[in-house]
């Protein structure tokens, strides 16, 4: 979308990560630029949703290393003996670097215990210690932004998953969040209701969000972003503008696309 | 209500079919009946209830000063049990090694070791600990000292052993209740900058509270009754004490059974009152749980009854396999 300043979100370099002895991503380079979507592609098991969590810190990094707007994420560099080491970051760090970062899950992980409003105000007032009236406020505006107006005062298994999924982004939003990550936000959903939640990430991108999607949704991507990666069995295949989905350079890809769409 | 619900629907060809015959109802319902009428009669005419003792202590005044002390008993037990039981289930899941096997130790000493014993040991605790002081270890030199008897009365030791025993049971159903906690809620908790301690409390906690509430309750209606066994320490104006007290001065033990069993089920009664009560709040936002990720708010019909029973059954099979893990 906007590409006036040519600031790198995030920057993954040889990203590794492995559970156990099972190796998932072997290798990951991928730099996503200030105010872009990119749109992560591939089948199940190629590791495009562990690399989206190793971003927000859910997962610790095997090796290789991630920054976020030019910041190490995850570790810090120590002399120790006089050598340089990297040391593990404590809890309040790590919370501190995620506030730069909104996510979006596929199965919503909405408080069930609250409504859609204080689902929306919990983090402003118990993470940013807002007032409740400046939380509302705030809640209140993104709330209506994803269309949820009137809705305020349900408790999730009161909402659509279409709904349900639109307070999750808007609860997200409520943190200020510089960079938005959606781990298959329209997966879990009925094929009706797919389209609500397309359309307000749609609108989020077209206000300059920095967005990272991991998704099936072709359409949406060859629509809305700037940038496609292809991931499977670890690595990126295959990555460029919006048209590498129309004509994929690598056999690969191509069969991966014949199989979607 | 499902009644009125299906009244109001214009159904073309509606189907008025008779039920199928149960025969069941009936006959139970004679048997039982026979059965609790031969009975009520044999609890009335049997001379040896001595109804009419029974009626002349039930509000007896050592009596009532005995549900006084059985209640200050079990509430304050409970309320210092459960605050110590979270402690031990978040220290149990702590990364720190220390606070683990502490939490370890605490459990496997307080569940492993009969309540009897424990009550004994608090009573004697006087004898083993006589003064507590504040001073210099391994020095003479003391600032402050106090006899440990004059703190630690028959009355706190009651309360003492009582709670420590029950936060052992207390923290592994605490332990469940978290465990039982979707992941998702944490991972979309720590998403949002929320620290370990703030999730657990706003987050995890509340949910695993209606997990939890029933068979803590459970343990309450269960502590109650201990409460009769403070006796060990000795601890003697609570509710059994007082009503066996006076039946052995007047050497009639029946009827004095039946004025503790009154009361004991009366205050049980209640009890179950406030559990459901407790029950409704913390299971808000989980009414109606829809089995599918789709469900319609403007949709009120006769499937959402079957999800409402659904999760009544699923909420009930919960707090049974707790109960069992307890």
């Amino acid at each position: 979308m906007t590409q006036e300043n040519n600031q790198i979100a995030v920057k993954a370099v040889e990203v590794h990560k492995a559970f156990g002895n099972l190796h998932v991503l072997k290798g990951v380079n991928l730099e996503v630029e200030s105010g872009s979507v990119t749109v992560i592609l591939g089948p199940s098991g190629s590791g495009k949703s562990t690399f989206l969590r190793l971003i927000n810190q859910l997962e610790t990094l095997t090796g290789g290393s991630i920054y976020i707007q030019g910041e190490l994420i995850g570790f810090k560099h120590v002399q120790k003996n006089g050598e340089d080491m990297l040391q593990t970051l404590s809890d309040k760090e790590v919370a501190r670097q995620r506030e730069k970062l909104g996510m979006v899950f596929q199965r919503f992980n909405l408080f069930p215990h609250m409504t859609a409003l204080e689902n929306v105000m919990e983090s402003p007032v118990h993470v940013l210690h807002m007032s409740k009236s400046e939380a509302k406020e705030i809640a209140t505006r993104e709330l209506e932004r994803v269309g949820l107006q009137g809705r305020f005062d349900h408790y999730p298994n009161q909402l659509s998953g279409g709904q349900q999924q639109r307070v999750a982004i808007a609860r997200a939003l409520a943190m200020k969040p510089e960079i938005m990550l959606f781990d298959e936000p329209t997966s879990a959903l009925d094929p009706e209701l797919v389209g609500e939640v397309l359309n307000v990430m749609r609108t989020l991108a077209k206000a300059g969000m920095t967005m990272i999607v991991v998704t099936h949704e072709i359409g949406f991507a060859r629509e809305v972003a700037d940038q496609v990666v292809f991931m499977d069995k670890g690595v990126v295949v295959e990555k460029g503008g919006a048209d590498i989905i129309d004509h994929p350079q690598t056999e690969r890809f191509q069969e991966f696309l014949n199989n979607v769409l | 209500m499902k009644q009125e619900e299906q009244k109001t629907l214009q159904i073309p060809n509606k189907i008025n079919a008779l039920p199928v015959r149960r025969p069941g109802p009936i006959i139970a319902g004679v048997i039982v009946g026979i059965l609790a009428c031969l009975f009520v009669g044999w609890v009335i005419t049997n001379p040896r209830f001595e109804w009419n003792i029974v009626w002349k202590y039930l509000f007896n005044e050592n009596v009532i000063a005995g549900i006084w002390w059985t209640l200050c008993l079990t509430a304050l037990s409970m309320i210092i049990a459960i605050i110590l039981s979270i402690i031990l289930a978040m220290m149990r899941q702590s990364t720190n090694p220390v606070l683990r096997s502490v939490s370890w130790f605490y459990i496997w000493f307080f569940r492993g070791t009969p309540i009897y014993t424990q009550l004994v040991f608090w009573g004697l605790f006087s004898v083993l600990v006589p003064k507590f002081s504040i001073g210099i270890p391994f020095t003479n030199v003391e600032f402050w000292s106090i006899n440990s008897a004059d703190v630690i009365n028959a009355f706190y030791a009651a309360v003492i052993g009582l709670a420590l025993n029950e936060a052992a049971y207390l923290s592994e159903i605490v332990r469940a209740g978290i465990e039982a906690v979707d992941n998702g809620q944490e991972e979309a908790a720590k998403a949002l900058g929320m620290s370990h301690a703030k999730m657990m409390r706003r987050i995890i906690l509340p949910q695993a509270m209606r997990i939890i509430v029933p068979p803590i309750s459970n343990e309450v209606i269960s502590m109650l009754k201990t409460t009769s066994l403070v006796m060990a320490v000795p601890f003697t104006l609570d509710l059994q004490f007082a009503s066996n007290a006076i039946a052995n001065r007047i050497y009639k033990p029946i009827p004095l059974l039946l004025v503790a069993s009154f009361w004991y089920l009366l205050i049980t009664t209640i009890l179950m009152i406030i559990q459901s009560q407790l029950e409704r709040y913390f299971g808000k936002g989980f009414e109606s749980q829809p089995l599918s990720s789709k469900i319609d708010t403007d949709r009120t019909s006769i499937d959402s009854y079957n999800v409402k029973e659904q999760s009544e059954i699923n909420k009930k099979n919960d707090a049974r396999l707790l109960g069992l893990n307890a």
